[in-house]
C-alpha cells in the first residue's frame, strides 16, 4: 500500500509548495534549519529527546528548541481556528507551558511530539475559543518505574512518517478538507464524509502500545 | 476495561472528537467510551496523529514576538496548575463521567420520571444534551423514535431492543429512522449515558417518551 503511495508522492508534489521531501524542507524557521542540525535529533524520533530532557532535567535549551519549532505553528493553528494574533500568541505560550508541565505524561510509543502538541493546542482552542469543557478519557500512565521500549517508540514514529507520506499523496481537495476539519472549520456533521484516511497500520501500532500499557498497569 | 464490547463508535465521531469539533455532550460520550474501549481509543489516537501532521506541516507558521520565550519561561516558573482532585474509584462511572457527576454512582442526582425510571441531566454546553438514565431490571421503555442523533452507552446491566443486546461499554447509535423498545435485562438495573444533538426538541421528547408511564 505505501509503496504505491510513495511512487505518487515522488512524482506529484514537485509542482506544489512542498518539495519532494516536504517534511524535511519545512523544518526551517525564517530560513534557518532548526532540526537535525546538531545530531541530537534522529529523524525517526523527532523531538522525543527534547521532551525527555525537559522531563528529566528541566532542560531549558531543549525547551527552547521545541518552542522555536512548535510555538509559531500553534499560533498559526489557533489563528486559522478563529483567534486573533494577540490571543493566539498568549495561548501558544500557555500550550508550551503545559508541554513543560506535562512532559512526564508524554508517551512516545503512542504519539509523536507533534501529535501530542496538537492535542494540547486543540484542548486550548476548545477551552478558550469555544469556552467548553473537554472531557478526556481516563489517563493511562506508564508510571515512574516503567518506560516504553525504544523499539516501540521507533516503530510508532515510523508509522507516523508513513502516514505523513500517505497524506501528502492525497488529492489536494481532500487534504484541504481534512485540514479544515482539524482547524475547526467543519462541523461534526460535515466531517462525516471525510473518513477513509489510511490509518490501519498506525492504529494497530497504537493498539499494541495500549495493550502493553494495560499489561504493565496490571 | 471490558474486552467484550461489540458496539463501537463510528469513524466520523472519532475523527470529530480528535479534531475537537463535537458538542461537549458528545465529547463526554466519546471520552467515556474510550475509557472502556482500547479498540476505539487506538482509532481516536490515530486520528489525533492526523491532527499532529496538520499542525506540523503548516507552510505558514506565524512568528512569535521576540519576548515570547522569556514570557513562557516566566509562566512555567509560576508552577504547574493544580491537578484535578483524585477521584475515588467507581466501578460504574469512568473518570470523565465522575467529573460531571461530581463523584461516584452514589452521588448522581436522580430525578424520577415514572415506573422507577430515573434520569440525571449533566451540565454540558447547550448544543447537545447528556443525561444518565436508570432503568430498573426488566422494565421496557415504550416504543419511541428520536429527534436528531441519539447515542446510548451502557454503564451497568444491559438492555435489548429490536437491533441487538447492549452491555457495558456498548453504544447504540439511533437516528430518526430507528423505532425501538429497549428493555433492561431482568438480572440487573440498567444505567446508561445518553446524548442527543436535538436539544430544542429535548423538552418535548422526554414527556412524550414517558407519557405511557406518566398516565398510569
Amino acid at each position: 500500500m505505501f509503496t504505491e503511495i510513495n511512487t505518487v508522492t515522488l512524482d506529484e508534489p514537485a509542482a506544489e509548495q512542498a518539495a519532494p521531501q516536504p517534511w524535511r524542507a519545512k523544518k526551517r524557521i525564517k530560513g534557518r534549519q532548526v532540526n537535525g542540525t546538531n545530531g541530537s535529533c534522529d529523524t525517526r524520533t523527532e523531538w522525543v529527546d527534547q521532551v525527555r530532557r525537559i522531563r528529566d532535567a528541566q532542560d531549558q535549551a531543549a525547551f527552547a528548541e521545541l518552542f522555536q519549532h512548535f510555538a509559531p505553528r500553534i499560533k498559526a493553528f489557533l489563528m486559522k481556528s478563529g483567534s486573533d494574533a494577540a490571543l493566539a500568541e498568549e495561548c501558544a505560550q500557555e500550550v508550551m507551558a503545559t508541554l513543560w508541565h506535562k512532559a512526564h505524561l508524554f508517551d512516545p510509543s503512542r504519539a509523536t511530539v507533534a501529535t501530542w502538541v496538537f492535542t494540547i493546542a486543540r484542548n486550548k482552542r476548545i477551552d478558550v475559543l469555544r469556552k467548553q469543557r473537554r472531557p478526556e478519557p481516563e489517563e493511562l500512565g506508564w508510571g515512574p518505574e516503567a518506560e516504553p521500549e525504544q523499539d516501540d517508540v521507533l516503530a510508532l514514529q515510523q508509522e507516523t512518517a508513513q502516514l505523513r507520506t500517505a497524506m501528502l499523496a492525497l488529492p489536494e481537495a481532500q487534504r484541504e478538507l481534512i485540514e479544515k476539519a482539524y482547524f475547526g472549520d467543519l462541523s461534526h456533521r460535515e466531517i462525516a464524509s471525510q473518513t477513509g484516511l489510511p490509518l490501519g497500520t498506525i492504529k494497530s501500532r497504537i493498539r499494541l502500545a495500549l495493550d502493553r500499557l494495560r499489561h504493565a498497569m496490571n | 476495561m471490558s474486552q467484550s464490547i461489540k458496539h463501537h463508535l463510528t469513524d466520523e465521531l472519532l475523527m470529530a472528537y480528535a479534531a475537537g469539533s463535537l458538542p461537549e455532550a458528545f465529547d463526554l460520550m466519546v471520552a467515556t467510551h474510550l475509557s472502556l474501549c482500547d479498540h476505539c481509543r487506538a482509532r481516536a489516537e490515530s486520528y489525533e496523529a492526523v491532527g499532529g501532521h496538520v499542525l506540523d506541516a503548516q507552510p505558514d507558521a506565524v512568528s512569535m514576538s521576540d519576548s515570547s520565550l522569556a514570557a513562557t519561561m516566566a509562566l512555567i516558573s509560576q508552577g504547574a496548575p493544580t491537578p484535578k482532585p483524585a477521584r475515588p474509584g467507581c466501578a460504574i462511572l469512568p473518570t470523565p463521567l465522575q467529573d460531571y457527576v461530581g463523584g461516584t454512582v452514589d452521588d448522581i442526582q436522580w430525578k424520577p420520571i415514572g415506573m422507577g425510571v430515573k434520569q440525571a441531566i449533566l451540565p454540558t454546553s447547550k448544543e447537545a444534551t447528556a443525561r444518565l438514565l436508570f432503568i430498573p431490571a426488566g422494565v421496557a421503555v415504550p416504543d419511541h423514535s428520536h429527534n436528531g442523533t441519539e447515542l446510548t452507552m451502557v454503564l451497568q446491566g444491559a438492555f435489548s431492543d429490536e437491533v441487538d443486546r447492549f452491555a457495558r461499554g456498548d453504544v447504540e447509535i439511533a437516528d430518526e429512522d430507528l423505532h425501538h423498545t429497549p428493555t433492561a435485562d431482568i438480572t440487573e438495573d440498567c444505567i446508561c449515558l445518553a446524548v442527543t444533538d436535538a436539544p430544542l426538541k429535548f423538552s418535548k421528547l422526554m414527556p412524550r417518551l414517558f407519557q405511557p408511564f406518566l398516565r398510569i
